[in-house]
C-alpha cells in the first residue's frame, strides 16, 4: 500500500529506480565496447599537460565490473522480493508494520516469562521486590511522569501518588482498575444550585472550614445550609465519595487550588477531569507491576533504597 | 591518472613501440606472487607484525578484577578499559582518539612515508600473514606460479586445500577474537565449543573471518589501490624531505645484466644488474625503480633484497633505500637526512598531537568517577507544596563509573532557604548506585512561597561521593510562576 496521497511519488521512485539500474548496466556495456587507443604506444592517451603531465590509461579492474553485475543482479531481485516499485507489495510481503511486529511479539516472548513470575505475586509483594520496583519506576518514568510528575507528587489538577489521599481509592485493585481504563472524574457547575454569587462564596468558606483552613467562619456558617447541594456527592460531613470519584474536601489537599477563589471557580465552573486509559499501551502483567509501583509508593515509604540494597 | 615521466626513458620506450596501440578500459588485475624477503626492513616488518597480534589476539584475554580487561559492551553502553568505565556520554574520548589517530598519521607520514602501509595497517599486516601461510604450503614465489599453471592434481589439490583450510581456520579465529571485545570471550569460547553461538555472534564472527579470508587472501593490493582512501592522499603529505623507499637513479642507471667479475668501470653500466628481483618482492607489483607511484606502501622488500643482491656482486649496498628525494639527488649523508626531520610542517603536527595528548592525557586524570545529568520536569512547572512551600520538581541521573556500590548526597544552593527533597534519598540526602550503573533520582526543590520574584532563577545542584569524595555540580533553573 502506498502512503503517499500522490501518485507522481510512486512513479517518480519507479522510474528513478529503474533508470538508475538500467543506465548502470547501460554503462557498462557502452564502456566495456569502447577501445581507446594509444598513439605513443606506451599506454599514454596522448594527452598531455604543463609540457611533460601525460595521461596514462589506468584501466579498471575486472573485479571491480563484477562488483557492478552482481550490484545490479541483486537490485532486481530486491525489486521482485521487497515493497520496491511503485504499489507493488513484493513476493516476500515484507513490511515495515510486519516487521515492527514481529519485533515486538519476539520481544514480548522474551519478556513473558519474567512478567509471569510478577502476575503470580500479590501487589503487596511485589511492591517489596526490587526487581519489579526497578521495572515499575522506569515505567512510571515514561509514562506517567509526564502529567504526575517524577517524583509522583502530581501538580495541580493531577493528584498526588505518595499520598493516602486517593479520589477512586488506594487498594491495588483500584489502581489497576485506575491504570487499565482510565477515570473521568465531572463536577456539574454548581452555581445555579447553590444560589447567588453571596451563596457561592459562603458555601466557600464553609468548605474550607471542612479541614480547617483559613476561612470566614461567619460565611461558614451560612454556606452550611447550602452545602446540601453538594453533599449529594461529597457526602454530608465532605468526605467525598471514592464510588464516584468525589474528592474528599476535609483534607488539607486541594487537587484545583487551594484557596476561596480557587473553590469559588470550581463551584461554577465545575470540572471534568480526565486519566486516559492505559490499556491499550500497556500488558495486563506490566500493568500489574506499574500498580505496584504505584501502590508502593504511599505505602513503602523506604522502597527504593530498600530496593536498591537488596538488588545488589 | 597522471604520472610524472622521466623524459629519457620516455624517449626509449616510445622509439622502441612507435606505432598506436589500443588500450582497453577494463583489465583482469594480474595475480601477484611476492618473492619471500629477508634483511633489515623484513625483520623490522616481522617485529610489528608480532607486535600489533599480540596485541589484537591476546588483549580480549586479559581479565581485569571480576571482568575481561577491554570490553566494549554494547547491550548495557557500558565501555570496559582497564579501570575506566566509559559511558556512550564519554564519545568525547573516542573522538579524541580518532584525532589523534590522524594526527599520528600525517606526523608518521611526513617523515618517513607510509610507515602505517607497511608495517601496521591490518590489510598489509594480514596479507604478510596469509603469504606466510602460503609459503609454508605451497612454497615460494617460482614453486607457486608453477603450482597455478599446473593442471589439477590430487597433489595440487592437496596443496590448495590446505592453504585454503589453513587461512579459513586462521580467519576464523581472527573473526572470534574480534567478536571477544564486544561479547566477554571466555563466554564465547565456551559458546562456540557447546555451539550455542547466539545468531549476531555467529554472523560477526563469519563476516569477520570472511572479510580476513577475502581480504588477505585474494583481495590483497587491490584494497590498496583501488579502496584505501589513506593510499591516495597521504602522498599529499609527501615532500622532499620525507624518507622514502627510493631508487638511486645516478648510480643504478644504465642498468644491464653484466658478469660478476666484469669490471663496470670502463663500460656504460651502472650499479643495477637488472635482475628484477625488487620487482619480484613487492607485494603491490612495482617496480622502484620507475620512481614513487601511489603503488608503494613502503615495507622495504626491494631494498632488502637489492642489498643482498649487491652484496653478492660485491657492489655498495643502498641502491634501493630509504631515503629522501633530497638526500638522493643531492647526495646527502644520513646527518643530513636526520637534520632535516625538523622542518615546519613535521613541528606543526607534532605540535598539535603533543597538545592533543597532553589535554586527553589530562581530561582522563580530572575525570569524575560518576556523571550526572539535570533534567527539569516540563509536564510540571511549579506546584505548591504543603507548609506554603513552592516546589519544583528535577531528575537527576546519576551514572556511577565505578564498579563499586557508590553512595551520593545530593544539595542545591543558588537561592536562600532552598530545600532538597527526593522520596528515593535517606534522611541525610543520600542516594545508592550500583556498580556501574546509571540511576534516575526525582528530587525537589523548595523556597518558601513569595520569597523570590517571579521568573527563572538560576540553581546547582552538587552530588558528592561519599565514597570517593567527589563532588559534581549542575546547573538548572528554579521556576517562579506569576
Amino acid at each position: 500500500m502506498s502512503d503517499f496521497t500522490s501518485s507522481f511519488w510512486p512513479i517518480f521512485i519507479t522510474v528513478i529506480s529503474l533508470a538508475g539500474v538500467l543506465g548502470c548496466a547501460l554503462l557498462l556495456w557502452v564502456t566495456s565496447k569502447i577501445k581507446a587507443s594509444s598513439p605513443s604506444g606506451d599506454n599514454t592517451n596522448g594527452h598531455v599537460w604543463d609540457e611533460t603531465l601525460r595521461e596514462m590509461n589506468n584501466p579498471l579492474p575486472r573485479w571491480w565490473v563484477w562488483m557492478f553485475i552482481i550490484t545490479i543482479v541483486f537490485s532486481l531481485f530486491y525489486f521482485a522480493a521487497y515493497p520496491s516499485l511503485a504499489t507493488y507489495e513484493g513476493k516476500l510481503g515484507w513490511s515495515q508494520v510486519g516487521q515492527y511486529e514481529q519485533e515486538m511479539a519476539t520481544a514480548n516472548k522474551t519478556i513473558a516469562p519474567l512478567y509471569a513470575k510478577f502476575t503470580a505475586m500479590p501487589v503487596e509483594e511485589l511492591a517489596n521486590n526490587a526487581e519489579a520496583h526497578a521495572i515499575g519506576e522506569r515505567l512510571f518514568m515514561n509514562n506517567c511522569a509526564q502529567c504526575h510528575g517524577s517524583d509522583a507528587h502530581g501538580s495541580k489538577g493531577f493528584p498526588n501518588l505518595t499520598d493516602h489521599d486517593w479520589i477512586y481509592g488506594g487498594s491495588p485493585e483500584t489502581i489497576q482498575e485506575t491504570i487499565t481504563n482510565g477515570r473521568i472524574g465531572m463536577m456539574p457547575p454548581m452555581a445555579s444550585a447553590v444560589g447567588s454569587d453571596d451563596d457561592v462564596k459562603n458555601v466557600s468558606n464553609y468548605v474550607l472550614s471542612l479541614s480547617g483552613s483559613n476561612h470566614d467562619a461567619a460565611r461558614a456558617v451560612l454556606g452550611k445550609e447550602k452545602f446540601a447541594s453538594c453533599a449529594a456527592c461529597h457526602g454530608a460531613d465532605g468526605k467525598g465519595n471514592q464510588a464516584i470519584g468525589a474528592l474528599n474536601l476535609t483534607d488539607d489537599i486541594w487537587l484545583h487550588g487551594a484557596g476561596e477563589a480557587a473553590i469559588i471557580k470550581r463551584i461554577n465552573e465545575g470540572k471534568t477531569n480526565q486519566m486516559p486509559a492505559q490499556n491499550a499501551k500497556f500488558s495486563p502483567e506490566q500493568i500489574h507491576v506499574l500498580a505496584a509501583y504505584v501502590w508502593g509508593l504511599s505505602n513503602n515509604a523506604a522502597t527504593s533504597n530498600v530496593a536498591q540494597e537488596t538488588a545488589q | 591518472m597522471t604520472e610524472k615521466q622521466n623524459p629519457t626513458e620516455l624517449t626509449g620506450t616510445v622509439n622502441a613501440i612507435s606505432e598506436a596501440v589500443v588500450i582497453n578500459l577494463y583489465a583482469a588485475a594480474d595475480k601477484i606472487y611476492p618473492r619471500s624477503t629477508f634483511g633489515f626492513f623484513t625483520k623490522w616488518r616481522w617485529v610489528t607484525i608480532w607486535l600489533t597480534q599480540l596485541f589484537f589476539y591476546g588483549i580480549p584475554w586479559i581479565e581485569w578484577g571480576s571482568r575481561q580487561a577491554l570490553l566494549f559492551d554494547l547491550e548495557a553502553r557500558r565501555f570496559y578499559i582497564f579501570n575506566l568505565v566509559l559511558y556512550p556520554q564519554d564519545l568525547i574520548y573516542l573522538t579524541a582518539i580518532l584525532i589523534i589517530s590522524a594526527l599520528s598519521l600525517f606526523l608518521f607520514t611526513a617523515i618517513a612515508g607510509r610507515l602505517w602501509c607497511g608495517y601496521a595497517c591490518p590489510q598489509t599486516v594480514y596479507t604478510e600473514i596469509f603469504l606466510w601461510i602460503e609459503a609454508k604450503i605451497e612454497g615460494d614465489r617460482a614453486a607457486r606460479m608453477k603450482l597455478d599453471d599446473a593442471p589439477m592434481s590430487s597433489k595440487k589439490l592437496l596443496k590448495k586445500g590446505s592453504k585454503h583450510a589453513a587461512w579459513i581456520v586462521f580467519a576464523l579465529w581472527t573473526g572470534f577474537t574480534f567478536v571477544g571485545y564486544f561479547s566477554p570471550i571466555r563466554e564465547l569460547g565456551a559458546s562456540v565449543i557447546g555451539n550455542s553461538l547466539g545468531p549476531w555472534e555467529t554472523f560477526w564472527i563469519g563476516f569477520y573471518g570472511f572479510a580476513t579470508y577475502g581480504n588477505a587472501g585474494f583481495m590483497r593490493e587491490q584494497v590498496c589501490k583501488y579502496m584505501c582512501p589513506y593510499a591516495r592522499f597521504q602522498s599529499a603529505m609527501f615532500d622532499d624531505d620525507t624518507l622514502i623507499v627510493t631508487y638511486d637513479e645516478a648510480r643504478g642507471e644504465p642498468r644491464g645484466n653484466r658478469s660478476r667479475k666484469a669490471d663496470i668501470s670502463n663500460q656504460n653500466l651502472g650499479a643495477c644488474i637488472d635482475c628484477s628481483m625488487c620487482v619480484q618482492v613487492c607485494p603491490t607489483g612495482i617496480d622502484i625503480r620507475k620512481g614513487l607511484q601511489y603503488e608503494c606502501i613502503g615495507c622495504g622488500a626491494c631494498a632488502d633484497v637489492c642489498d643482498t643482491v649487491m652484496d653478492k656482486m660485491g657492489y655498495e649496498r643502498g641502491l634501493v633505500k630509504y631515503s629522501t628525494q633530497n638526500a638522493v639527488n643531492k647526495g646527502w649523508s644520513q646527518k643530513q637526512v636526520l637534520r632535516h626531520i625538523m622542518r615546519p610542517r613535521v613541528i606543526i603536527y607534532a605540535g598539535i598531537l603533543i597538545f592533543l595528548v597532553a589535554g586527553l592525557l589530562t581530561s582522563l586524570w580530572l575525570r569524575s568517577s560518576f556523571r550526572v545529568d539535570v533534567v527539569r520536569d516540563r509536564g510540571v512547572m511549579a506546584r505548591l507544596a504543603t507548609g506554603g512551600m513552592l516546589e519544583n520538581v528535577y531528575r537527576l541521573q546519576i551514572m556511577n563509573a565505578t564498579e563499586t556500590t557508590q553512595h551520593y548526597q545530593l544539595s542545591a544552593t543558588g537561592i536562600n532557604n532552598l530545600v532538597i527533597e527526593s522520596d528515593v534519598a535517606t534522611k541525610d540526602k543520600t542516594v545508592t548506585v550500583n556498580p556501574a550503573d546509571s540511576r534516575w533520582i526525582p528530587v525537589r526543590l523548595q523556597i518558601p512561597d513569595g520569597s523570590m520574584a517571579s521568573g527563572s532563577h538560576k540553581v546547582q545542584f552538587e552530588v558528592k561521593s561519599m565514597d570517593s569524595k567527589e563532588s559534581v555540580i549542575e546547573k538548572s533553573v528554579f521556576l517562579v510562576p506569576r
